[in-house]
């Protein structure tokens, strides 16, 4: 079986409007050899889901640095499941506190890159996703 | 010793993030040719390089302005009274990412953002209450607000005349510069060209009508925050101000009609003297400028007015306390820098809105800094150091650099409708974030120094600000019972005279204060102006 390369959509759901740490994460990922679309600021979960679909990728990050990360991830995970696209992966980073990185994970988001992760660590964590990690 | 004379020990590598190489020493050979009163002048002296005051923190203190906002307008009312009991002189006042953007707190997209990152104003009541008992004579009010930029101050001039104090008393400084946040931060809402009819309008209205209000605040601060270089940062905001210089002078004002109350807001973190000399380097560059691009005769047009901040992105997540020692000296480089007003980050503001606690704290640095090291007891201290002085016209050359590469791009209002200047800073940010992985950047306790007991999560260690769902509830309540009790007839004529308005040419402001004095909610108002112009596209480079 031949692999492609991963496919990550780097979204921004919500109405916070700092895409640094989401653009350099997606800029990292596309250095080290996946497919990376970015959706830019204020998308809404549907909007994500549809896009996230329509593209096939096996990924959606999620970048959250207003504090609302529980809200948004998770009617961001109802619309997927609403759309029968389980199968896509969601990660997210941000502004996360500890005690919110486990509400996360229970919620089912599979992975939580608090603020300060250093980015060889996000790039390693994909990349055991395409080797059927993660 | 002897490794020295034989030449052989290896010198550290001092380049700073513009690529300027500093060398170990600095002696006269490094200012021939150096020329007084060309280069510096005296401080309040053209071209201001030493400052723009002649006697500086001698004769008044820097202005201290902590960020402040969150919550329902009672609250934020509360905290600002804390902090000015403290000594704090003046309010920077946060809003919450729904008002930025023009959405009121029942809009299904305002879900779970309501008051969490700053306080929510949806009508011109919640407007009455957040400043209730500051008097708008008194107190200068800085308002962290852009896009929605007129509607807030319009609802403050009408807070003040109820208040019984004249327009042309009230001192507020709208943040009002849309063009950063089309390049970072990212709270625009409409069009580039309607969102610069807006700042101009704004700013035109208050010139005439409210000539003590400072109508922009130009923010090299968050293109910086967002991954750019101490040059471009300045490079960038002086572009900025001369972009609406241009826009104004075009309206058929004289450029002493506002530049004198044109102001900035700059980040100080890093290197002290890279900051300080960015800064020096800055002053002479806006004065040279407004004089002999723009024409400015009254010197007050000629001066970088500026608010220095800490500068959140220099503080960690790791060992948040440290913070509170980066602060001290973030807040030493805006005092070397001649900052007219300083803000200072609160050390746990990586996790949270901050505390009571960390906000004092970063009051009493700036205070400890004022008052016990002695910092402000002369003007520009390092004036005529050799390297202060070779390093700010290396950073002169740097910033023209950097100013003929966005002019190469077509001028910065063409390179932010491109997204060529976006593109830039998020190049510049990556490159930054190797740097800082790679330890070219030092960061203590990130990438070099690392405790190997150290919990990368130490916010259990913080006191936390926890956000209140009632809010939200509490603001959709108060706005339902607005739209029962108000005139909504009245509301709807405001509206629709707005709606044409914004059809025309004409200045905005007055149908505007029309709309908030009928108590039309900001979403209301926004929402009129997004019929006639639609929504920015963002260009989605990274």
């Amino acid at each position: 079986m031949t692999l492609r390369p991963l496919k990550v959509l780097v979204a921004k759901p919500g109405l916070d409007g700092h895409d640094r740490g989401a653009k350099v994460v997606a800029h990292a990922l596309r250095d080290a050899g996946l497919e990376v679309i970015y959706s830019g600021l204020r998308r809404g979960a549907e909007e994500i889901v549809a896009e996230a679909v329509q593209e096939d990728v096996d990924v959606i990050g999620l970048s959250v640095l207003s504090g609302a990360h529980l809200t948004l991830s998770q009617k961001l995970l109802d619309r997927l499941s609403a759309a029968g696209a389980e199968d896509i992966a969601v990660v997210v980073g941000g502004t996360i506190p500890a005690k919110d990185a486990e509400a996360l994970r229970a919620m089912g988001v599979r992975r939580v890159f608090p603020m300060g992760t250093p980015l060889p660590e996000i790039v390693a964590y994909f990349r055991s996703f395409e080797r059927g990690g993660g | 010793m002897a490794d020295e004379k034989k030449g052989e020990r290896k010198l550290r590598d001092a380049t700073y993030l513009d690529g300027i190489q500093i060398k170990p020493v600095y002696g006269p050979a490094d200012l021939t040719g150096f020329d007084y009163a060309r280069e510096l002048g005296d401080p309040g002296e053209y071209p201001f390089t030493r400052g723009i005051h002649p006697h500086m923190y001698r004769a008044r203190v820097w202005t201290m302005r902590q960020y402040i906002g969150f919550g329902t307008p009672r609250e934020t009312n509360a905290r600002f009274k804390y902090l000015m009991a403290h000594g704090q002189d003046a309010l920077n006042v946060a809003f919450d990412l729904p008002t930025q953007l023009g959405l009121d707190s029942d809009d299904a997209r305002a879900e779970g953002e309501v008051g969490r990152v700053g306080m929510a104003i949806d009508s011109l009541l919640d407007m009455e209450e957040a400043f209730d008992g500051i008097p708008a004579d008194r107190v200068s009010i800085s308002l962290t607000i852009n896009s929605m930029a007129a509607f807030i101050q319009a609802m403050f001039l009408v807070v003040a005349e109820k208040q019984g104090v004249a327009w042309d008393k009230v001192v507020t400084t709208p943040q009002n510069d849309i063009l950063k946040e089309f390049v970072a931060r990212g709270t625009w809402v409409y069009p580039v060209e309607p969102s610069l009819r807006l700042v101009c309008d704004i700013a035109e209205f208050c010139a005439k009508r409210a000539p003590k209000v400072n109508p922009i605040s130009v923010c090299g601060y968050h293109i910086r925050e967002a991954g750019c270089t101490p040059a471009q940062e300045m490079a960038y905001g002086l572009l900025i101000a001369a972009a609406y210089t241009d826009r104004l002078l075009k309206r058929g004002l004289d450029v002493d009609d506002f530049a004198p109350r044109l102001s900035f807001n700059f980040t100080c973190w890093g290197r002290l003297f890279e900051e300080v000399a960015k800064f020096r380097a800055g002053r002479r560059l806006y004065a040279r400028m407004m004089k002999e691009r723009f024409g400015a005769k009254n010197p007050k047009s000629m001066m970088f007015r500026s608010l220095i901040g800490g500068g959140g992105s220099g503080f960690t997540v790791r060992e948040p306390e440290n913070n509170i020692v980066r602060g001290a000296y973030y807040a030493l480089a805006a005092a070397l820098s001649g900052a007219q007003t300083m803000a200072l980050p609160t050390y746990d503001e990586a996790y949270t809105i901050p505390s009571p606690k960390a906000q004092l704290l970063a009051l009493r640095t700036m205070q400890i800094c004022a008052e016990e090291t002695g910092v402000a007891d002369t003007v520009d201290p390092l004036a005529g150091s050799y390297f202060a002085e070779a390093l700010t016209n290396e950073m002169e050359a740097k910033i023209r650099e950097e100013m003929a590469k966005v002019d190469r791009m077509g001028g910065v209002v063409e390179a932010v409708k491109s997204g060529a200047l976006q593109a830039e800073v998020a190049r510049q940010a990556y490159r930054f974030e190797q740097q800082m992985f790679s330890g070219e950047y030092p960061k203590v306790a990130v990438n070099r120094h690392v405790s190997p007991d150290a919990e990368r999560e130490a916010s259990d260690a913080l006191e936390l600000y926890a956000f209140d769902p009632k809010v939200a509830e509490a603001q959709v309540a108060k706005l339902a019972r607005l739209r029962r009790e108000r005139d909504n007839a009245a509301v709807a004529r405001a509206l629709a005279r707005l709606r044409e308005t914004a059809q025309g040419r004409e200045n905005l402001m007055p149908a505007i204060l029309d709309a908030v004095g009928a108590y039309a909610s900001l979403g209301e108002m926004a929402g009129a102006l997004r019929e006639v112009w639609g929504e920015h596209k963002e260009p989605l480079v990274f």
